[in-house]
């Protein structure tokens, strides 16, 4: 398993694109969204919590369709789903290998670019915080996501399709703490929602995508 | 005595529900026709809403099946996991379309009814959006269906993303709630008869449901024939293919 984990990191950084994909685009949406509203620093700061989950949710989107589709293509799935660790073993290893090489740089970078949207400075600390609690549910659900669609061909608008409402609890929440940091009300009870949504993604879901890749496999 | 998994055997369904079918097909035309005239021509305008207010008679009913549809097919799907009743899955598969346009319904006669009301066509009020991402929810499911070539591998996975889509959607639905505290009011048809509406409008609105019922019930079997009739052709076809070779 743990082999499995280095092996899925390792080919993220060394195929070029799966790491640097999501980094460079959460950037590029940060760089547009002041000439798209006007750098009015005032109306930045108050969409800033949005833009940065925003971003962070479509980052991850991004890179979702290749967490299975390599595999499955050069038939390597196949010799997972026989290998002696449970199926359920591999999703869960592969979507927290994802979550290294996508959400976590996310949760590094954002402070960096809180800074570029004028976040207001009591946020930080939630927007690392949500981040850091939530986009593991973002890479688990887009793991479930990837394994309902991993057979088809054109299977990326799909899977986007499909995993998007899936995503809008994660980022009302996020989104929420961020917001209510800024103007420093509690934050206590959307937290423990967010925490809540990620225990039970980690937890569950492993178990229905394993369900689907078995289907896509038979 | 025949257990009640008889009833679905591809065969007997056809048999029963071509028995069945006109007289539920005629009686949800008169629960609809009656329950829409009943309500249109036959109440009084509200006092302070005025004629608008007799599109509830159509947002209601729809807005009650977008939810209930969605739960039938939660049931097919739970069915079709645990049975393999292909029926079952065929059910869902067809209820999913008519659950996409209930939910459409409701969206659109919201906007209609929302304009004077409110003076706005939409607003991100919890009610509206919960129903904006049921209506996402049906889209997905439907092009999962239609992006799978086998009919069972579709089955499967569709199952388990309604499975999973039902924990979402409840997610969702209170998510929204803490998001934005909206203007939509709140229900209308609770039990508690201080806050529901007048009876005036309650009994014709009672029949509209009704009919809404019967009409879902007719619409989903007669898909399901239809499913049905596609699958038994496209084996057909097979065979006479392997038999021309």
């Amino acid at each position: 398993m743990i082999r499995l984990f280095w092996r899925d990191i390792t080919l993220a950084f060394r195929s070029g694109g799966g790491f640097g994909l999501g980094l460079g685009f959460f950037l590029i949406l940060v760089t547009l969204v002041p000439f798209g509203v006007g750098p009015d620093s005032a109306r930045l700061e108050t969409i800033a919590p949005g833009i940065l989950w925003v971003g962070a949710l479509l980052a991850c989107l991004l890179s979702l369709d290749r967490l299975f589709a390599l595999d499955f293509e050069d038939g390597s799935l196949d010799l997972l789903a026989t290998a002696p660790i449970p199926l359920e073993g591999v999703v869960a290893i592969k979507a927290l290998a994802h979550w290294i090489t996508t959400g976590l740089p996310l949760v590094i970078a954002a402070p960096a670019l809180g800074f570029l949207l004028h976040l207001d400075g009591a946020a930080y600390r939630w927007l690392v915080v949500t981040l850091l609690i939530g986009t593991p549910a973002l890479s688990f659900i887009g793991a479930f996501g990837a394994a309902l669609t991993v057979g088809l061909k054109r299977g990326g608008l799909l899977m986007s399709l499909l995993v998007l409402p899936l995503y809008i609890p994660t980022l009302i929440f996020g989104a929420e703490v961020v917001r209510r940091g800024a103007e420093g009300f509690l934050v206590g009870t959307p937290l423990a929602m967010q925490a809540g949504i990620t225990a039970g993604a980690v937890a569950l879901l492993p178990f229905a995508a394993a369900a689907a890749l078995r289907v896509a496999l038979r | 005595m025949a257990s009640i998994w008889e009833w679905a055997n591809p065969r007997k369904f056809m048999d029963w529900t071509d028995r069945a079918l006109p007289v539920i097909a005629a009686l949800a035309a008169c629960l609809f026709v009656g329950g829409l005239v009943w309500g249109f021509f036959f109440t009084p305008d509200d006092y302070r809403q005025g004629a608008t207010v007799k599109i509830f008679y159509l947002h209601v009913p729809s807005a009650m099946m977008a939810i209930n549809i969605w739960a039938m097919m939660l049931v097919a799907s739970l069915i079709w996991i645990v049975r393999r009743h292909h029926v079952s899955a065929l059910a869902a598969k067809s209820a999913a379309a008519i659950g996409a346009t209930m939910t459409l319904i409701a969206l659109v006669t919201g906007a209609i009814w929302g304009k004077p009301m409110w003076g706005t066509y939409w607003e991100w009020d919890p009610r509206l959006t919960s129903f904006l991402i049921l209506f996402l929810f049906y889209v997905g499911y439907m092009a999962l269906w239609d992006a799978i070539e086998n009919p069972d591998t579709a089955a499967d996975l569709t199952s388990v993303l309604c499975l999973v889509g039902s924990v979402f959607a409840i997610l969702s639905r209170y998510a929204v709630l803490f998001w934005n505290q909206g203007l939509h009011q709140g229900a209308s048809l609770s039990m508690d008869a201080e806050e529901n509406v007048a009876d005036v409008y309650w009994y014709p609105a009672l029949v509209c449901i009704a009919g809404f019922i019967l009409l879902f019930v007719t619409l989903v079997l007669l898909r399901t024939r239809t499913e049905i009739r596609a699958r038994r052709l496209h084996a057909l076809e097979m065979r006479e293919r392997v038999a021309g070779q």
